[in-house]
């Protein structure tokens, strides 16, 4: 009797600690939002030459920053999704143990690396190094909208603050993966290797297919971090308040994140209110993104491989 | 069964609870130990917290040190988040004062100050002067002569190459390069920018065409973020030139600069100079010593291209001890001393003797 009693009292206290708890993270949440939408409305609501950048209204100044972001979360996803497949795989399948745990401990010491560091090695080792390749690109290849002059004289571009962030996001989409990788099951490998498949046909066969899922919520997960990251960004990039696909120029698409980096501690007046609005933007593109995500991964289960 | 299940995570709770409750009281107690500063009656004792200008974040840090090593109780702290975060701070009552590369606006100077007495206002005072330079890194040229007319062109980007004639024409004998210009600016919003800007659009208003302000007005060249950002690229890329707080060049050449007829060197002299032929703003309180900079100044030697910044404080604040620590500190930072300090640690030019004297006055009556 008395056991049963004393169960009771731990099975309130723990449901209570668990309703709190999540009850605590939403309220933070709305928290949030609802001081960044009532910080923003004079913002939205702000006429001609209010606003920075001699913007007419807020949209036209919140777009070349909207579009500075996805395309720099973009560029960094298509260099750091292969290359942290490949790593996974390589962890996962190839390498030989001692191999792979120490690599694998590699790549988690990477994820704990601040921020300023990794801008940092932007500014003073990754920019230099890459200029006389930009200028090599832009000499011969000019020709190609994407790699048009002129060529910044820094090597301080939006492609070079892409590779920062693909270095980030690396660490994590390569842990997703790799455990991923590690869980795809055994007799489906086994099955294929029996048929005659060679290494790579097994990981194409049975392997990818099984995983196909987690890959998409690492690179969700990648381009989350990769859309809000803020100093590094702020610190590597050249920018400037346009829309441009050209990757080698000086003049840059900025981020928003690093946009509201830069200008807030000097903004006063109506362009905080721009910037927490363009804050409020972010929350919404990164609330999207991650609908998007659970909606393919929803969708994409079905088809795992993992059910036989 | 199910019991069994259960009964481990109700201890497990139970056992957090008591350790997150002793970390809990742990906080309380480390809490209660920090504010701690009785006021004792001979030395400076007690706690005063500014925020403001990057620009002067080293010259606050010399001379904090060195008023805190006279009075081992006093505490200061200065947090350089930004001119514009310092003044907003100040006046909201998050900060006992604020230090600013521009003086408060007629707006910010109608506000109500939190921290100052009711029906009081804020005063702001000079203890900062850095002269900015123009620097370039250009190889086989140290000795580059420009005036405002042909740095307007170039920072406005239609002067686009190094051997472009109206450079040329101010450096006779000098071979310059068949090379792009790289320009560098700030790409946050800075006093320094705005302190160039102001520069341009007094001595070369038609080739600059824009009002002075703290966001670099044209879409040229490569942006960096900061003084060190702004030195960090210039020194990295080659051809390139950009504006700087001369504490910031280090490494870099630094051009001459055409004042009147002749073209002279940067120096913390002729900085101080300029800001000591310059007027008081007019129309302000009796204390307040906000500096109409005279950008055009052709004394000899003068350097017109330069930052002026304040501490602001009010002129009577609602608790007596923080407006006696204020005054006190403030003296202190507009001494000759705490002045060379600052020009030894920061590369600042010191207060002029008769500006230093008028800064102190008014740090006197603060109240």
């Amino acid at each position: 009797m008395t056991k049963k009693a004393t169960v009771r009292v731990g099975d309130r206290v723990f449901s209570t600690t668990t309703v709190v708890a999540g009850a605590v993270i939403l309220a933070t949440l709305a928290a949030v939002a609802i001081f960044l939408v009532i910080q923003s409305i004079p913002a939205l609501v702000a006429g001609e030459g209010e606003l920075p950048n001699d913007s007419a209204n807020f949209w036209q100044y919140v777009g070349p920053l909207v579009f500075g972001t996805v395309w720099a979360a973009f560029l960094a996803l298509l260099f750091a999704t292969p290359l942290s497949i490949g790593i996974a795989l390589f962890i996962s399948h190839y390498a030989p143990r001692r191999v792979s745990q120490t690599l694998g401990y590699i790549i988690d010491l990477l994820a704990a690396v601040p921020s300023v560091v990794f801008g940092l090695w932007g500014i003073v080792v990754l920019a230099p190094l890459v200029q006389p390749l930009y200028q090599w690109l832009g000499d011969n290849l000019g020709w190609i909208p994407l790699f048009a002059g002129p060529i910044s004289g820094t090597g301080r571009t939006i492609l070079t603050a892409a590779m920062v962030l693909a270095v980030m996001v690396i660490p994590i989409m390569t842990a997703i993966c790799r455990e991923v990788f590690l869980q795809a099951p055994r007799l489906h490998e086994e099955a294929a290797l029996a048929l005659g498949a060679t290494k790579w046909e097994m990981i194409r066969m049975s392997v990818l297919p099984f995983a196909r899922s987690g890959i998409v919520s690492a690179v969700m997960l990648g381009l989350g971090r990769a859309l809000g990251e803020t100093f590094a960004v702020a610190m590597v990039l050249s920018p400037a308040f346009i829309v441009k696909f050209a990757l080698l120029q000086a003049q840059n698409p900025n981020t928003i994140a690093a946009n509201i980096a830069l200008q807030f501690p000097e903004a006063t007046g109506l362009s905080v209110n721009a910037l927490v609005a363009s804050g409020l933007v972010l929350f919404v593109v990164t609330l999207l993104v991650n609908v998007l995500a659970r909606w393919i991964i929803s969708r994409r289960a079905a088809f795992s491989g993992a059910d036989a | 069964m199910k019991l069994t299940r259960i009964a481990p995570l109700g201890a497990l709770v139970a056992a957090s609870a008591l350790v997150l409750a002793g970390c809990a009281s742990n906080e309380a107690s480390a809490d209660g130990n920090t504010p701690s500063g009785d006021s004792s009656a001979t030395a400076l004792s007690g706690t005063i917290n500014g925020i403001g200008s990057s620009a002067q974040g080293t010259a606050q840090q010399t001379w904090i040190a060195g008023i805190q090593t006279a009075n081992p109780d006093l505490n200061i702290n200065y947090d350089p988040q930004g001119s514009g975060a310092g003044r907003k701070s100040f006046i909201s009552g998050a900060a006992d004062f604020a230090g600013s590369d521009a003086a408060l606006s007629d707006e910010e100077l109608s506000s109500t100050f939190a921290m100052c007495a009711d029906g009081t206002s804020a005063i702001d005072l000079p203890v900062y002067i850095s002269p900015i330079a123009i620097a370039y890194n250009l190889e086989g040229v140290d000795d580059l002569k420009l005036d405002a007319a042909t740095i307007a062109g170039i920072f406005s980007g239609k002067i686009t190459k190094w051997n472009d004639s109206q450079i040329a024409a101010l450096n006779d004998g000098v071979t310059l390069p068949d090379a792009a210009i790289t320009v560098v600016h700030r790409s946050d919003d800075s006093g320094t920018t705005q302190n160039f800007t102001e520069y341009l659009a007094a001595n070369a208003a038609d080739a600059w065409g824009q009002e002075p302000s703290q966001t670099f007005p044209f879409q040229v060249g490569d942006a960096a973020k900061g003084t060190s950002g702004v030195a960090e690229a210039t020194k990295s890329a080659k051809n390139s030139i950009t504006y700087i707080d001369e504490s910031g060049a280090a490494g870099l050449s630094i051009a001459q600069l055409k004042v009147g007829d002749s073209f002279v060197k940067i120096s913390a002299d002729g900085a101080a100079a300029v800001v000591a032929d310059s007027p008081l703003v007019t129309g302000r309180g009796d204390n307040d010593l906000a500096i109409d900079i005279n950008r055009t100044d052709t004394q000899a030697n003068a350097w017109p291209l330069v930052l002026v910044s304040y501490l602001i404080a009010c002129q009577q604040y609602k608790d007596a001890a923080t407006g006696s620590l204020v005054s006190s500190y403030i003296q202190y930072a507009a001494s000759d001393a705490a002045q060379q300090a600052a020009a030894a640690q920061a590369g600042s030019a010191p207060l002029s003797a008769e500006l230093s004297a008028k800064v102190i006055a008014a740090a006197q009556t603060i109240k």
